[in-house]
């Protein structure tokens, strides 16, 4: 190509961000307090809860007691890294493997499995007011971070939208539309991918040519990182930095984050219909929660007995919440007109008494 | 008081509303400097600023879907697609999401947003410019589909949709823009949505229309009329929430329905209509429902459109039969 005469117009990088080895040793010092023990201490004490809780989800729809729940089993570290930096008056935008950043966001374990339990209440968060529901719709979700964020550009607040969305919404024309007016807007936003390398059955490899995800961003003009996203540490890091940016007016950031997803899709998906059992076991070896422990422990900031007191107070707030949402009352069937709009049309109030009705049928 | 289009009316209302809320922000393709290709937006980048009257990149799934987000943070967004054939990409952002915010988080966040666009055919545009996209929208419970008829409901149904805090599908019926000038006062006042008007009254025969097909309904109640049939005309306007009672009230009167509207007669709304009038006037009738409407095909180019779209003497011509039904 250079034989003809042509020269490059653009050329592009993208940074890889890793401070955490496999093995849970630091490789390269993060910058700031980054790594501060008791910060460390807070995010391995809220991905051990995630995991511990997503496994209960799990039971509980074995067992009959919850609807198709999609765990985040491996991805621990990207959703608590990742809401850990935001502030509480940002607006996370969540896919529907989020539950890590959305507890640590304020939404209690009782919303989400009322969520997942079938009960729209789930999603009238009691904190995080601001924040958007889980999005079932893959990449949906960009666009809204686009419109929150130019809100927040409008009305010149210090505030970020974080839409979070997986490798496979990256394929899909609203992540690169939301990205495109980002970009040219400038807004106060970052986009998240979580790659866990599977989009039910469809591998990355599948998905796209790209040598990264994070490179979709160039086109778009706006700056891309990869981090390794079982590394809780480079995910704040780069967190840290895309949010900075969006905060001081710099515009949108893409951050990447590379993790695996150990689990099934979803608790209605078989995975070894369509990936290896070794391939499995074999990132189980890279997987963030154990990870993270060993550098505590090996830094000293954690003991076999703070693991072993930690998982018990875990099981007690997750059987808390276990009770609390199988005790919560079942929806009125008149809810599903009730909330449609502000005020009932009259033209649907026949339609609102045919659901109340004495001895109204229902499945 | 000035005589203005409905195209002015569009914009008088955007302006209207743009000046007594703060929160109203216009977007879309070419809605800043150029106007709007119909030049609805004509002027508002001039007095309300680039910020407040965006133009978008050319994306039409991504400008439903800021809107929401817009909307979700306080915002009243007011987003203009270019054409009626460009909304296809919208729908999964409307029925997804602006449609159901409000039920997903039990009122938490909501969605106050209108999504403008020209819409029908009659001006010999190109292709995919001439749909009528009314009844994929009017199938979404949580949205308002709402169609202006002339200048004056142009205005005062926009201005209540933008007030309504509830995502609303503003079709404008495109052949309309500038066909007919009446004067609009610009005092602010809302017309209430969710009901239809009656723009004639009459005995015979009942004729049901929106849009564009308001204008053909009212030309075939003239020639009826000079042929002794007294037709009473109703411009549905909000097409849902469908508040049936006026269309009821007259077909109990009259025992004759005539139902009009550009877009294809399998699903077409004017099927919702007929069977609202089979439930609730069925032993009214004199006649059975009929439905002139644009054919079960392709919405076809220019050449072809004048065969397609119901003008006012296929209207006459169903209400002729029906008077004549034995």
């Amino acid at each position: 190509m250079h034989d003809s005469g042509a020269s490059a117009i653009a050329t592009f990088s993208i940074p890889f961000v890793r401070h955490l080895s496999v093995e849970g040793e630091l490789v390269s010092a993060p910058p700031g307090e980054a790594a501060a023990s008791e910060t460390l201490v807070a995010l391995y004490r809220a991905m051990v809860l995630t995991r511990a809780f997503d496994e209960k989800a799990v039971a509980l729809q074995r067992t009959g007691q919850l609807g198709t729940y999609a765990s985040s089993l491996g991805q621990e570290a990207v959703g608590v890294g990742l809401a850990s930096i935001m502030r509480p008056e940002d607006v996370l935008l969540p896919s529907f493997r989020e539950q890590g950043a959305m507890l640590w966001r304020g939404v209690s374990m009782t919303e989400l499995l009322r969520y997942w339990g079938g009960d729209e209440r789930g999603s009238d968060f009691a904190a995080a007011r601001r924040d958007f529901p889980v999005c079932i719709p893959v990449a949906s979700q960009f666009p809204h971070a686009v419109g929150v964020a130019l809100a927040m550009k409008m009305r010149q607040e210090a505030r970020v939208a974080v839409a979070v969305g997986g490798d496979g919404a990256t394929s899909k024309g609203d992540f690169y539309e939301a990205l495109n007016i980002a970009g040219v807007w400038k807004l106060p936003a970052v986009f998240v991918v979580n790659n866990n390398q599977w989009a039910i059955s469809v591998p990355r490899s599948a998905q796209t040519a790209a040598a990264t995800l994070a490179q979709k961003a160039v086109a778009a003009g706006v700056p891309g990182v990869q981090v390794d996203g079982n590394d809780v540490i480079a995910v704040r890091v780069a967190m840290a930095e895309a949010l900075e940016r969006a905060r001081s007016g710099e515009g949108p950031s893409l951050v990447e984050a590379l993790t695996y997803r150990l689990a099934d899709h979803t608790t209605a998906d078989d995975a070894r219909r369509y990936r290896d059992d070794g391939e499995v076991s074999a990132h189980w070896k890279s997987e963030p929660v154990a990870r993270l422990r060993s550098y505590l422990v090996r830094e000293g900031v954690w003991t076999k007995t703070d693991e072993t007191e930690h998982l018990a107070r875990c099981r007690a707030e997750i059987e808390t919440a276990v009770a609390a949402y199988l005790a919560t009352p079942a929806p009125l069937p008149t809810d599903m007109m009730d909330w449609l709009f502000a005020e009932l049309p009259p033209a649907l109030a026949a339609q609102r008494r045919a659901l109340t009705a004495a001895g109204a049928p229902h499945a | 008081m000035l005589e203005i289009a409905l195209v002015e009316a569009v914009n008088l209302a955007l302006a209207r509303a743009m000046t007594e809320d703060e929160r109203v922000v216009v977007l879309g393709e070419d809605v800043g400097r150029d106007g709007g290709v119909f030049r609805a937006t004509l002027g508002l980048v001039d007095r309300f600023g680039p910020q407040r009257v965006r133009d978008t990149p050319l994306a039409e799934a991504a400008i439903a879907g800021l809107s929401v987000g817009l909307a979700a943070e306080g915002f009243r967004p007011v987003a203009e697609i270019q054409f009626d054939g460009f909304m296809f990409p919208t729908i999964d952002q409307m029925v997804n999401h602006a449609a159901r915010l409000r039920t997903r988080t039990r009122g938490r966040l909501t969605c106050p947003m209108v999504l403008r666009a020209p819409y029908g055919g009659g001006i010999h545009a190109p292709e995919h410019h001439s749909d009528s996209v009314e009844t994929f929208f009017a199938h979404i419970p949580g949205l308002r589909v709402v169609i202006p008829s002339s200048p004056r409901r142009a205005y005062g149904l926009l201005l209540a949709a933008i007030r309504d805090p509830d995502p609303v599908v503003f079709l404008e019926p495109k052949r309309l823009y500038r066909l007919s000038r009446e004067t609009v006062e610009d005092d602010g006042a809302a017309l209430e949505l969710d009901t239809c008007f009656m723009l004639r009254d009459g005995g015979d025969v009942t004729l049901v229309a929106w849009g564009a097909m308001i204008v053909e309904a009212l030309a075939a109640a003239d020639l009826l009329a000079s042929e002794g049939i007294e037709a009473a005309v109703l411009d549905v306007a909000t097409l849902t929430p469908l508040d049936a009672t006026p269309i009821l009230r007259s077909v109990t009167t009259t025992g004759r329905c005539v139902i009009a509207h550009e877009a294809p007669l399998t699903g077409g709304f004017g099927g919702e209509i007929a069977a609202r009038v089979a439930e609730g006037a069925l032993l009214s009738l004199l006649a059975p429902v009929r439905r002139v409407t644009g054919y079960d095909c392709v919405m076809p180019l220019p050449r072809l459109e004048g065969h397609y779209l119901p003008g006012a003497e296929r209207i006459a011509a169903a209400a002729r039969e029906v008077m004549s039904y034995r």
